[in-house]
């Protein structure tokens, strides 16, 4: 469903990303690997539209999204994470989770201002959606939090289930397992798996959790300096000799 | 009578202005380039400068001093040291406290100071206009048309004298001086200048003070050139030293002095040929068109979102 | 400890010396025609020092003093009591609002002219700082020319009614609506700008349109302004002792009443207050629904907001023009309560006291900024040696505002929502 070919990206002088290909099939957990640096959030970033990248084609669904802004491709079912957890932390959990679904806005300004019952209706909707995911995550109880005030693994969930209630055809995650410890970890690994299964969505994983993207992923990228390395089955990429140098070093 | 002649004397009148513009935007491109937020009480600041020379000079005049020079001399130089305390207060009262809050708060803070420091003159000083005597007359005439003649005033040699040898200067300090370049690598990377040991509220609280005496070198030279000051003298000014920062490329110092000067030229041919009540109404203009078209100026470096 | 401070605390103080003494010090004084500087009285010199010595006594206790200030507020007993639960809250929120509003309406009977008139202004600040509080407040973008807008409002009516004749109650909707389409029309290419750019953007819009104002002098009659705008009419009925216009009648013959000067006062104060109320209801409703929230989302977080589907120009456009059309709403009964209206009423200074008003109000909270608007414009009435210093202190509040409580007095209070668990 999501095709990048031949992706580049170059900053003034620097070519962050350099001819970068891969693909995501439908109901797949592709993950995105590389060292530090590597240019992986690169990607993410002309994936997600936040970037115009300098080269190459992204298609999703046959389409052409490249340089398109990003609230529109968020619109088309591609949803992101942060790296660094970009929550709305003023607001309480729930209304993070209202605001993702608002994204046509316009067309209940008078009915909402009336508040007739179509909107009353429409706003049950998003409520009930919202704590149908908040539950999910285990965040119900906390609805009324202010989501700056949540526990740094409690608002990776809230981050998640923000995308989730977009109802997003591939989400992309940003090392979501990043400051974690490994209760939490395991729980992100069954909930993306369930999300996956359950949900139907596909999904694009940037980690440096090896344990989880080994455990979790359909297929592996590796990019290296900007640079496709290999990509694969992960029992491949585990005996892949130019990945584990990269990973290594040239010892 | 829009002849070649007009045209050389707008064009000298709107490179002295111009010149005086670049010195006030100094201030604006060094604060920015640092902390990234704009100083929005360096107007106010460059108003001081040149309140603090006008009353330095009037005090002298009632001792009768001999030589000119030397009363200018002191003026500038008291009112670079008002100007610069006022920058650094500003900077521990107004942003330091704030630093690396939401960006709307520095912002309010900043805005805040600037209404208090123009109030704060007004009940000093009061709020009528005050004469600035022109110390500095004479001038030469080179080239006489139809009764229009070009001239360029010593006051205006004066000022490009002036600005000349503060952009020297700085340039050296900025290139030669240790804090010169530790400014350059805390504009570069904040937080790897200070794992590098180097203060960055000292340096941070310097470029305040270097800016705040430029501002006030430029309020006793436009002080003088227009001829009377206000409290408000400084707001407008800021505004425009702002839009030549933004114009030549915010950040960038070369940037601001060529901004200063084609924003000068600008406005001088506005007032020249069209009509002195637009010239404010064109170079906003001009700020927003630059902001809207070319946000990083003509000198700036692109900059990129970080996610 | 102290010994450490000491060589700080007194570069703190000559420093608070050499930006007061030579400003403060002195006075230039013409006698004649010369120019000449005189010594202030002893007093305020003595004010000077005195001000350098607590500078240096505060820097030199610096710690014990914040130390002890801060617990000074550990010690407020409704410091950390815990928030009331939101159903009594906001019933005795709408209790509160009720009798308010039933008071606001009851005493200007009682009350003297001035009184009324100046309460009348208090409610144009007030729907002006409502208005500018969705930009500001809940949207975060900071307007620094939202007088503008307010001007346009005005300037609508003025010129509607010296060329067309157009009454109150018509200019008032097309003041707003005007008002809100030149929002829209200038927003339109500013709001992709970061917010420090915005605010220098919208002050110099806000300039250029009083430069304007103030050139066109064959429309808008330049800095002489437009007067002899006509006061709001009750179901055509006048409140003049004559009446202006043909086939209006007059409000104190078709009651039987003495003329009395004050009704008028009196009626354009209910109109102001209704309008204040419906303003104040309508942005209530707003700040509940998709799009208020969007505002905030965009405040907070824009990527994360753009990541989500929200479209940027489509959220900001939407503050910015609610909030100029609610100004526009503020510029047109001004221009009715004055009669006159000219460049003077809209310069930056006016920018700067709404804003204040939403920054002391804690930005986003509704009943703080009205209070706010309240304390603003009545404070320096009732102390008129307090005029004078009015914007030196709101600049010093706005500055300490932002230092030690940004959120401001009362700040917003999130809405709590029941969820039901699904199956």
């Amino acid at each position: 469903m999501l095709e990048v070919q031949n992706l580049s990206m170059r900053f003034g002088g620097l070519l962050a990303v350099d001819q970068v290909s891969m693909d995501v099939q439908e109901h797949e957990i592709v993950s995105i690997i590389g060292p530090n640096g590597a240019g992986k959030t690169t990607v993410f970033n002309c994936m997600s539209g936040f970037y115009r990248p300098t080269g190459g084609k992204i298609l999703y669904r046959g389409q052409e999204i490249q340089g398109k802004p990003d609230h529109k491709i968020s619109r088309m079912g591609l949803v992101r994470t942060f790296q660094h957890v970009r929550l709305f932390s003023r607001m309480t959990v729930v209304e993070n989770l209202l605001v993702a679904q608002h994204r046509h806005l316009n067309t209940n300004l008078i009915a909402g201002l009336l508040n007739t019952p179509s909107y009353r209706k429409r706003e049950q909707k998003s409520l009930d959606r919202a704590a149908y995911w908040l539950d999910r995550v285990g965040l119900l109880e906390l609805a009324n939090r202010e989501a700056g005030n949540l526990a740094y693994g409690q608002q990776r969930r809230l981050e998640i289930a923000r995308c989730m209630v977009t109802e997003p055809e591939l989400l992309m995650l940003d090392e979501p397992a990043a400051g974690l410890n490994p209760n939490e970890t395991r729980e992100l690994n069954e909930l993306i798996i369930s999300l996956k299964e359950d949900y139907n969505v596909s999904i694009v994983l940037i980690e440096h959790d090896m344990s989880l993207v080994m455990d979790i992923s359909d297929r592996i990228n590796v990019i290296n300096q900007g640079r496709p390395l290999a990509s694969g089955k992960p029992e491949d990429i585990q005996k892949n000799d130019d990945v584990i140098k990269a990973y290594l070093g040239e010892a | 009578m829009f002849d070649e002649f007009y045209f050389l004397q707008q064009l000298i009148n709107g490179l002295t202005v111009g010149s005086a513009y670049a010195l006030i935007a100094i201030g604006y491109t060094m604060v920015y380039g640092i902390i990234g937020m704009i100083n929005f009480a360096h107007g106010e600041i460059y108003m001081i400068g040149a309140y603090t020379s006008l009353i330095v000079i009037t005090g002298l005049a009632a001792l009768n001093p001999v030589w000119l020079p030397l009363v200018l001399l002191v003026a500038l130089i008291c009112a670079m040291i008002v100007s610069s305390s006022m920058g650094w207060a500003v900077e521990r009262v107004a942003y330091r406290p704030v630093r690396g809050q939401h960006r709307l708060i520095p912002l309010i803070s900043a805005i805040g100071m600037s209404i208090f420091l123009q109030n704060y003159v007004h009940l000093a000083q009061g709020s009528r206009n005050i004469g600035f005597p022109s110390l500095i007359d004479g001038g030469f005439t080179f080239g006489t048309s139809e009764g229009f003649q070009t001239t360029i005033s010593n006051m205006q040699l004066t000022i490009f004298a002036t600005t000349l040898v503060c952009m020297t200067l700085l340039s050296l300090f900025i290139s030669r001086s240790k804090t010169g370049r530790a400014c350059r690598a805390v504009s570069q990377d904040r937080k790897m200048s200070s794992l590098l040991g180097i203060d960055t509220n000292r340096i941070i609280a310097a470029t305040f003070v270097i800016g705040a005496a430029l501002a006030a070198v430029a309020g006793l030279l436009l002080g003088m050139y227009y001829g009377s000051i206000d409290p408000l003298f400084g707001f407008i000014a800021g505004l425009k030293a702002f839009t030549a920062a933004v114009l030549g490329g915010i950040g960038s110092i070369p940037g601001a002095m060529l901004g200063g000067l084609i924003l000068g030229v600008a406005e001088s041919f506005t007032a020249g040929y069209l009509s002195s009540e637009y010239k404010d109404v064109v170079s906003f203009s001009l700020l927003i068109l630059i902001l809207l078209f070319r946000p990083t100026g003509l000198l700036g470096k692109p900059e990129v979102e970080k996610i | 400890m102290v010994a450490r401070n000491f060589g700080h605390a007194l570069f703190c103080a000559m420093i608070t010396l050499i930006i007061s003494y030579p400003i403060v010090g002195f006075d230039l004084v013409f006698t004649g025609l010369s120019l000449e500087l005189q010594q202030v009285e002893a007093g305020t010199i003595a004010g000077i020092l005195l001000a350098v010595a607590a500078v240096f006594v505060f820097q030199l206790f610096r710690p014990a003093i914040m130390g002890t200030l801060a617990r000074l507020v550990g010690l407020n007993p409704l410091a950390n009591r815990p928030p009331m639960e939101q159903n009594k809250r906001l019933k005795l929120e709408r209790g509160a609002l009720t009798i308010i509003v039933l008071l606001a309406l009851i005493w200007p009977f009682m009350a003297s002219r001035g009184a009324v008139d100046l309460a009348t202004l208090v409610l144009i600040y007030v729907i002006l700082a409502l208005g500018l509080n969705v930009v500001v407040g809940l949207a975060g973008l900071l307007d620094l020319g939202y007088v503008a807008f307010y001007a346009v409002g005005a300037y609508t009516f003025g010129l509607l009614s010296q060329y067309l004749g157009v009454s109150f109650w018509v200019a008032l909707p097309l003041g707003a609506l005007l008002a809100a389409l030149f929002g829209f029309v200038l927003g339109f290419p500013v709001l992709r700008l970061r917010g420090d750019y915005l605010a220098i953007v919208t002050l110099g819009f806000g300039e250029i349109i009083r430069i304007v104002l103030n050139n066109l002098t064959s429309i808008t009659g330049g800095p002489n302004g437009i007067g002899g705008i006509p006061d709001p009419t009750l179901f055509g009925m006048e409140f003049g002792r004559r009446v202006k216009e043909e086939g209006n009648a007059s409000f104190h013959e078709v009651f039987n009443l003495p003329y009395e000067s004050v009704h008028k006062v009196i009626f354009l104060y209910l109109i102001t207050l209704v309008l204040a109320v419906f303003t104040l209801v309508v942005i209530r409703r707003l700040i509940r629904m998709p799009v208020g929230r969007s505002w905030e989302a965009l405040r907070e977080d824009e990527i994360a907001a753009r990541s989500l589907g929200l479209s940027r120009t489509a959220v900001k456009l939407s503050a910015f023009t609610i909030g100029a059309f609610f100004a526009g709403f503020a510029g047109t009964i001004f221009a009715s309560k004055q009669g006159f209206i000219s460049p003077e009423s809209f310069v930056f200074l006016e920018s700067a006291i709404i804003l204040a008003i939403v920054v002391l109000g804690g930005m986003g909270s509704q009943i703080g900024v009205i209070l706010a608007a309240i304390a603003v414009t009545i404070l320096p009435e009732l102390a008129r040696e307090f005029s004078e210093y009015r914007m030196l202190i709101f600049g010093a509040a706005m500055v300490m505002m932002m230092v030690w409580r940004p959120q401001g007095l009362l700040p917003m209070r999130r809405i709590h929502v029941q969820l039901n668990r699904l199956e």
